[in-house]
Formats: C-alpha cells, structure tokens, sequence
C-alpha cells in the first residue's frame, strides 16, 4: 500500500497530477481510493488530495502519521501536512513561495526560515526549486506536472506506464508539454 | 465491462444513466454539482437541467416521475431543506416511474453554513434512504434506488456525504437499462393530496414502511462481517473504510439501508458480540435507534459528534492510538489560507464601498459571502440562500426606516432568481423602504461556473431567455432600479449614497462579469 498526499494552493493543479498517478495506478492493476477537496477552499485557499493505491484500499483519507510522500507544489502548504508524514517518509517540496491573504495585508509574515527548518527537522526530503523547469516548459501551471515527474523517480511504475498514465489524462494538445514538464521533474 | 476511475458524483451519474433514467433536475450545491455536471456531459439521452431551486427541480422531478419516468434529484443537505415540502408530500402520492433525490451532506462544513444530519429527513418524511460507502457502491445503490422506488411506490433518498462525492475509485461500468416511460393513469386519489385522499395515503405508507422494514433485514446492503475478537462495530457510509481500516479484527455491522434500519439484522449482531460501538459521522442516529430496542451499545460517548470523522479519528477513539508524529512541531504560527476572492473579482469593488460607508451588511451566499473576510469585513448577518432581502427588512422593522438608510441587501444573480425574488415582493408589499444590491456576474460562480435563467444557456448547453433582472425588480413594484458597472468605483459609491438616503425599495444591479468567465 502507498500513500501520498498532494498539496498546494487552490488552482495549481493538484487534483489533475493525482489523477495522473491514479491512472497509473489503475494500469498496473491496484485497487485506488483518492479524496479531494472541491467548492469554496478552491478560492484560493489550500487544497490537498489524498492518493492511496494497493491490494485492497479502504479509506479514501491517508490517517495522521501515514503519508509515503507529501508532495508540496509551495512550501507553506507542506507544514500544514506534516503530521501525515509516516516515520520513514518523505517530503517532496517545491520553494514556490505563494502568499496567504494574513500575509498580503500585512497581519502576518510569511516564515523566512522553512528551507532550513525542513533540512533539520525532517527526516527524509526533497526540496526542489522548479522555477527554471516551468521556465523551460514554459508555462507556470506545469509546475504540478515538475513535481509528480520529481515524486516518480520514488514510485515502481516505469516511464512507459507514466507516459500511458499522462496521455490518457490530458488533452492531446497539452500531451507534450506535460511530457517535457514531467521529465524536467525526473532531472531533479 | 470496462473499468474507469470515476469521482463519486460521477459513479452517481453513471448509476442514473445505467438505471435507465429519463429526466434529471438540480440546483448547484457542493459537494453535489458534479451528478448533474457529468449528466448533461456524458449522458445526453437523460434529459437533465439546472431549476432556479431544489425545490423547483424536486418538483419537476416529481412530475417526471408522475407522469411516468425514472426521474433523479440532486442537491446539498441544505438544497433539501429547500425542497422539504414536495418531499414531504410527494412521500404520500408515491411514485409511478421511479423517483430518486441524491442528497449530500457536508460533515466538516467544507463548502456548507452548517452540519445538518440529514439522515432525520428520511425518518421524518418516511421515506427509505440507502447510503454507499464509496463511489463504486454509489452507482449500485442508485440503481437499486429506482427499483425499490418503484417496487415500494415510495420516494428514495440516497444519502451521500463529501467523502464519498469527491473521492475516486475504480468503478465497473455496466450497460444502460432500457426502461420505458410508463404510462400515466389519473388517479386523484393518489395524485391530489386533499385531506380526504392525504388520510388513507397516511396509512398506506406506514404499511410500505412495514414492508420496507423487511425488505432492509433481508437486503444485502447490510451485512454483517466476521471478525476474531468479541467486539461488533455497526457503521455506515465512509466511517466503515475507517473502521475496516483501523479494527480489521472486530465484527462489523455494515448499515447500507439508513432508514428503515434493519432490527432483525441489528439483533442477531447483537448476539454476536460482547460489545457494540457505533462509529457514525455527525448524530446518533443510528445509536438511539439501536438503544431504544433496548440494546446496549455506546457511541458518541466515545467518537465524536461534530465534524467529519477520520481513520485516525476513529483510530483513537476505538483503539486509543494516537497518531505517531514524526516531525516536531513548527516553533511559529503558521499563516493560514483562507479562500479569497480571485484578483479583478468584481465583488471586490463592492466589498470595499460598502466597507468605505459602514453599511450593516446582510449578505447571502455565494462567493461575494467571503466579503465577510478581511480585507473587508463587510458582511455582519447572513444565513440560507435568498435570505439578506427578508433579513434586511426585519432590520428595518424592528429599528425603523433610519435602519434602511444603514444597511444594506446584498445577494447574487443566481441565489436572487433561487429565492431572492419571493423576498423582494414582501420589501414592496410590506413598504419596506430598504436597498438591495443584486451581484450580477452573470453566472453561477461559487460552485464552479454553472448556468442559471439570468446567463441565456441551460445545463444541456441550448439558449435559453435571458432573463432581464431590471424588468423582473421593475414588476413586483420597485420603481428605483439602477444598473451600474461595480468597477466604476467612484460612480457606484454614489449610486450606494443615494439609494439608501430615498425612502421607497431600490434595488442596485452591480453589473459585471466574474472573472473566470472565459471568452
């Protein structure tokens, strides 16, 4: 059984690259339960999805202390799942820095120190900086695509079984640029 | 039969479609909007449309039904407190095609104004309510749900919750049922509810009740599954996942039929076992039930009563476990993110005039309710949907017309033509002398962009009358009707001033498009 939890801010794209790795799941005959978040915290606000694929899944939700992987497309959104991480798990984290509303009008300061924090208080991680991948790429919204190509290079699926996996999830016209924002990830 | 990864409303959808249903009606509400989203996508031969409100699509469904369809409702817990009234009565004529409403309640209150339990709602209207635990029990049991409204001559609700509307897993596509459209016999005595006729249909549905009952104690959406220790846990919808997940070794009592609940089944689990816990989201319904047969069992003594539950909810609750946390705690507060309004949302323009005058706010629901937040901090009461303009009249009753002159109506397009409209008639009739703002973006925005009367295109995409907002205000009587572009910050404040100065009801179309409208 894995389990990994996506999260990030609402309109980065988090539901589309856990259908990806739900799709890829699906292909290599696993049973899936995923959870996700729609209506008002899309605004804006934070959005996670719970991915859990294995032999037989029960829970759509990962419990407290259970998550594989958290993969964060901001860096904020990570502390908010920390608790999920299991003893021997790891957190994928991008640097994007998005503010929260306390922070833009100025009631609240966005922490300066999360990169060192994470480095000395988490066990296992990753913390990418996607800002010259989604330039190469060449669109910002790809950056979801960056991160699940990061997280793939820790997952059993082959790359044949992820091509499958994004091909029959995008449009066909948006097919190579997930591609090339995929591989860009895996480069990491 | 091919596999596919399907989102719970979307299993739903698919059940209907599988079902052989002719005729589908909703109003937006999250977690429910995708069944009626994916219907008129996927499934073009069920006739499906957006209602001004659930009541309406209740009714309509329950025509459809009537005259001789499979007909399905969708709506949110709070939709169906809306359309409480067909149900209530459409309960006693029954059903002639059969009649489905998707209810989704909203443990958590993630998109929602409260926590209702709308388990009661079955109880209450006496109609039979089934619930799945995941969306691939999702497409069954709404097909199964037009076979026992058909079978039983009753209404059926099937209850879903947000975990199982906006979860995926794989679900078995199966072929669609050709069913006909069964030909309508009159029949007042069954179709007009006069108290003449409403007194025997009483008795005839408490007889179907009576059968339903055996029905449930027979029906495999109950069962009862094996365990090694001697403690029985009866669940129901997503808390089994978590009771399966976290006591793979207790007996448990899956519970598929909410209402009626299965006593036989409930008995003979209780000789099973030496203990019995109910693990159920939100109230004991199920555990007063099961006490008052006079069995022992605890419930939310022990899991919790508000919110959602969780596995390691349930975990700790049952088990005592703790979860294990392997990072320490953050040293500082971390900012939180609530929902915002997106950049150049014109609602915005709007919040910050209204904030500028200290206007007291009753607001409504839809995006413009997150005016309530900072940086604006502009709405001060608020309750159900098409509730500001009646509440901004109490204000003015209960302080005088100096109170018109202070507050302020502030509703959208869509929650207007929902039940804004019915309060508007009560400003002018009852000479209330107050302002409402109506929020035109010309689209219903909160739930994801969905059309209404006032955008020109149905659900199935055809075009429709665009319904003129400034000519409907302009018949129930209100004679200061001025439309103006939010945007044009300086021209708007002064529109504002001046309607709330004049002493007779005005309403302000705020006129201008969401955003995220795409051209």
């Amino acid at each position: 059984m894995k389990n990994v939890i996506f999260a990030g801010v609402g309109g980065q794209g988090v539901i589309l690259a856990s259908k990806i790795l739900m799709e890829a799941a699906k292909n290599a005959g696993y049973g899936i339960k995923e959870s996700e978040v729609h209506g008002m915290a899309q605004r804006g606000g934070s959005v996670d999805c719970h991915v859990r694929y294995g032999e037989k899944v029960y829970s759509p939700l990962i419990g407290k202390g259970h998550a594989d992987y958290i993969v964060s497309l901001e860096i904020l959104e990570s502390m908010r799942k920390l608790d999920y991480l299991a003893l021997d798990g790891t957190l994928i984290v991008s640097i994007e820095q998005i503010n929260p509303a306390p922070v833009t009008v100025g009631t609240m300061k966005y922490p300066a120190d999360l990169e060192e924090w994470i480095k000395s208080n988490v066990k296992n991680y990753k913390i990418v900086n996607t800002e010259n991948a989604v330039k190469e790429v060449g669109s910002r919204k790809a950056m979801n695509i960056v991160m699940l190509g990061v997280l793939s290079k820790y997952l059993e699926f082959s790359m044949a079984e992820w091509e499958t996996a994004i091909k029959n999830t995008v449009k066909d016209k948006f097919f190579d640029m997930n591609m090339k924002a995929f591989n860009a990830g895996r480069a990491f | 039969m091919s596999k596919k990864v399907l989102l719970g409303n979307e299993a739903i959808a698919r059940g209907a479609y599988e079902a052989g249903c002719h005729v589908a009606a909703a109003y937006p509400g999250t977690p429910s909007t995708e069944i009626l989203e994916t219907i008129a996508r996927d499934y073009r031969d069920i006739k499906s449309q957006w209602s001004p409100n659930e009541k309406v699509a209740l009714e309509v469904v329950a025509g459809a039904s009537i005259a001789g369809a499979r007909a399905l409702a969708a709506m949110k817990h709070v939709g169906l407190n809306v359309a409480a009234d067909p149900l209530f009565t459409f309960s006693y004529t029954g059903v002639n095609g059969g009649m489905v409403i998707i209810n989704a309640d909203d443990p958590g209150a993630w998109s929602s104004q409260n926590e209702q339990d709308n388990r009661h709602f079955a109880r209450a209207a006496k109609v039979p309510m089934i619930e799945p635990s995941g969306p691939a029990e999702a497409k069954e049991f709404v097909k199964l749900a037009f076979d026992i409204s058909e079978q039983f001559d009753r209404p059926v609700i099937v209850r879903i919750t947000t975990r199982i509307a906006h979860s995926q897993e794989i679900v078995e596509l199966g072929e669609k049922k050709d069913v006909p459209v069964r030909e309508f016999i009159r029949d007042p005595k069954k179709y007009v509810m006069i108290p003449a006729h409403a007194r025997p249909r009483h008795k005839f549905i408490e007889e179907q009740l009576v059968k339903l009952k055996e029905y449930s104690n027979k029906s495999d959406l109950n069962r009862i599954e094996k365990g090694t220790t001697r403690r029985g846990i009866i669940c129901n919808g997503v808390a089994y996942n978590y009771v399966k997940e976290v006591c793979p070794d207790d007996w448990v009592l899956k519970i598929g039929f909410i209402w009626p609940l299965p006593d036989d089944m409930i008995r003979e689990f209780a000789g099973l076992v030496d203990e019995i816990i109910v693990v159920e989201e939100l109230d004991p319904f199920i555990e007063e039930y099961v006490k008052a047969m006079g069995i022992k069992v605890r419930g939310k003594d022990i899991v919790p009563l508000l919110g959602e539950l969780t596995p390691e909810i349930v975990d700790e609750a049952l088990n005592k476990n703790r979860p294990l946390n392997s990072v320490p705690d953050y040293r500082n507060e971390i900012p939180g993110r609530p929902p915002q309004l997106c950049p150049g949302c014109p609602h915005a323009f709007v919040f910050e005039v209204l904030k500028k005058l200290d206007l007291h706010v009753n607001g409504d629901i839809g995006c413009y309710t997150l005016g309530v937040l900072p940086p604006y901090s502009a709405m001060h009461s608020q309750g159900c949907m098409g509730a500001s303009i009646g509440m901004n009249l109490g204000f003015e009753k209960a302080h005088g017309p100096e109170m018109a002159a202070k507050s302020i109506a502030v509703i959208g397009d869509s929650t207007f033509i929902h039940s804004g409209i019915t309060a508007l008639i009560d400003l002018v009739y009852n000479k209330g002398t107050g302002t409402v703002l109506i929020l035109d973006n010309r689209i219903t925005a909160m739930t994801g962009h969905q059309d209404n009367p006032s955008t020109g295109k149905t659900l199935m995409g055809e075009d429709a009358y665009e319904i003129d907002l400034e000519q409907l205000v302009r018949a129930v009587g209100v004679k200061r009707v001025i439309t103006v572009d939010p945007k044009n910050i300086e021209e708007f404040e002064k529109v504002v001033r001046e309607e709330i100065a004049v002493r007779e009801p005005s309403v302000i179309i705020s006129l201008r498009k969401c955003v995220l409208i795409k051209n």
